[in-house]
């Protein structure tokens, strides 16, 4: 093959293939894709064309999905992914001004990675959170009722764990 | 991490909650876990069927169809595969129950699963997750690999001759894919768009085959309706709007949370006993009931119960059950524009209705917003959503226009405000280019 995968990876890639009937593949390509993405860190077209070929798909079918959903990238993001909501209610909370705060503090504009490539901001829609809000999502991590003080020390820990 | 409960709640769904290990078969066994599959077996499936059209469950993914007539429209003996597939998709403003449901208690979602599995002699099923939820993925797949070693999902369930696979599917990310044709367009390795219906997921779902799609809580409800009955749980709620549901309160509240309350419930109750009223000195402004997606209510017409009907009554919906308070402090046009960036973001671009109305009103929204617009751009605003209503494939259109056009009807007086106060130099500057 053309891309090398973790065997973590290459094991997820099984379980995913053998999740649907015969002749259904093609139902993995999404699956598959966000999985390849958590190592990788970006869907490259040799990833693509990989996928392509494991679930029996034309290339095509497997870059149309990653040109729809909105957590599949071809743009690397830092090695953590700070998603900060402001949908209604984490902005009732105070959530848009936890954007403002953390877009000012890391002098970064929203899908922007700092320069040594460990944390990237997004501001994003619902993610589930609204009675514990503002919310703050970190790679797959929750963060319930951030204050700006308390974005500080999220992102210092982020710092600290390198 | 989250709320602790209320004093008013009525815990039959969120029964297992608190328990240690809530999430592990051992504490779902030792707190009537897998009886209610157990009772479906004894039962069989018509009885199934008409327990639950009888305990008046309604879907509480939004629409609030009455899932005992959605069960009841699966043709049980077509000779294509039947799949069951659970829609925990979650991603409606202002709700955020089913993390809950799944992350607390997943054998009572994989029991209802197991009980539609059975009923629609059905041999396999998908929960659709998704992306954001990584860790339910993880919990789920757990609670999975246990029911399979008790013989409760896999070969030749408790000794039926019935075997049931169940998997678990990522999303990754697409608010539309909580619409079902578009859900099941994504399960199938396609972009999230929407189908063209009829012809319904019914009769020609997963891969054109008979499907029943239910949301995580409607199937968490299930579960309990078959092991306790009925009238347990219709009793909670109107007649045509039985039980409890898990009710997101979330905004200008003292205690926000997720707390499940009887569907008999009203809208003062929940805000004042339950999520613990305003905050002092303030007033409410207004009240989204169910979701983004519904339109907004005044002060004036809060007056009302939780259940469909009665906010369907309201002019405006139950939806998926998040409810967002509002108090005087919120600015109206603001909080207009942020929905509608929402839904702009989120429409799937597959009909020009949503993909160009949203994107229009999103424009004329942040123009009003900054104070650029006239009065002329509010009455447009109510035209372009007035159009849109209705012309969509999805209601994902018609979700964007609901709340937008309900908000300039109801608050015109806050867009003529802030457009003078803007246009006079007067505004403070914290209110000019929020959302």
């Amino acid at each position: 093959m053309s891309i090398a995968l973790s065997a973590a990876t290459e094991a997820r890639w099984q379980k995913i293939l053998d999740a649907y009937p015969e002749g259904r593949k093609r139902s993995a390509v999404i699956p598959m894709l966000i999985f390849a993405q958590d190592e990788t860190g970006i869907i490259t077209r040799e990833l693509m064309e990989e996928i392509a070929r494991r679930a029996e798909v034309d290339y095509l079918q497997v870059e149309e999905v990653v040109g729809f959903y909105s957590m599949l990238r071809k743009q690397p993001l830092g090695k953590y992914h700070v998603q900060v909501c402001t949908n209604i209610s984490c902005m009732l909370a105070g959530g848009m001004e936890l954007w403002h705060h953390a877009c000012e503090s890391l002098h970064l504009k929203n899908k922007q990675t700092s320069a040594d490539g460990l944390i990237s901001i997004e501001e994003v829609e619902c993610m589930g959170a609204c009675s514990w809000a503002p919310a703050v999502e970190v790679n797959y991590d929750f963060h319930h009722h951030v204050t700006p003080e308390r974005f500080d020390e999220i992102i210092l820990e982020l710092k600290g764990k390198g | 991490m989250f709320n602790p409960p209320s004093p008013h709640e009525v815990k039959i769904l969120t029964r297992r909650f608190g328990v240690q290990n809530s999430h592990t078969i051992d504490a779902s066994l030792a707190h009537q876990g897998y009886d209610g599959l157990k009772k479906a077996i004894a039962m069989g499936a018509d009885a199934v069927i008409n327990e639950i059209k009888a305990s008046a469950l309604r879907g509480r993914g939004g629409a609030g169809f009455p899932t005992g007539m959605k069960w009841s429209f699966i043709p049980r003996t077509s000779p294509k595969p039947k799949y069951i597939v659970c829609n925990a998709d979650e991603s409606e403003p202002g709700t955020c129950k089913d993390r809950l449901l799944i992350q607390n208690d997943p054998h009572s979602l994989i029991e209802g699963i197991a009980i539609a599995g059975f009923t629609m002699n059905s041999n396999r099923g998908y929960i659709y997750v998704r992306g954001e939820y990584r860790y339910l993925i993880y919990i789920l797949e757990t609670a999975i690999a246990e029911a399979y070693k008790h013989n409760l999902l896999g070969q030749n369930i408790l000794g039926t001759g019935w075997n049931f696979d169940l998997f678990v599917h990522s999303g990754a990310g697409a608010y539309e894919c909580g619409e079902e044709s578009a859900l099941l367009n994504s399960l199938e390795g396609k972009r999230g768009t929407p189908r063209l219906k009829p012809p319904f997921p019914a009769t020609h779902g997963l891969y054109q085959s008979p499907t029943l799609l239910n949301n995580v809580e409607s199937f968490c409800a299930v579960t309990h309706i078959i092991r306790d009955g009925a009238a347990d749980f219709a009793k909670h709620g109107p007649e045509k709007s039985g039980g409890t549901r898990l009710m997101c309160i979330s905004g200008h509240v003292q205690r926000p949370g997720v707390y499940e309350m009887p569907l008999s419930t009203t809208l003062p109750f929940l805000i004042n006993e339950v999520g613990g009223g305003l905050r002092p000195g303030r007033t409410l402004k207004a009240v989204q009931p169910g979701g983004s997606s519904s339109p907004i209510l005044l002060p004036e017409e809060c007056n009302v119960g939780l259940d469909f009907d009665s906010l369907a009554k309201a002019g405006t919906m139950a939806g998926s059950g998040g409810i967002v308070v509002l108090d005087d402090t919120a600015d109206i046009v603001a909080y207009a524009l942020r929905i509608i960036r929402f839904y702009q973001h989120e429409s799937c671009g597959w009909c020009i209705p949503c993909r160009e109305g949203t994107t229009w009103l999103k424009k004329i929204l942040e123009r009003l917003n900054q104070g650029e617009g006239t009065m002329k751009d509010v009455d447009l605003v109510g035209e372009l959503a007035k159009n849109m209503f209705g012309r969509t494939f999805c209601a994902l259109g018609d979700a964007a226009a609901w709340p937008t056009g309900s908000i300039v009807k109801k608050f015109r007086g806050e867009f003529e405000t802030k457009l003078a106060a803007v246009q006079a130099r007067q505004v403070p500057a914290e209110l000019v280019n929020i959302g």
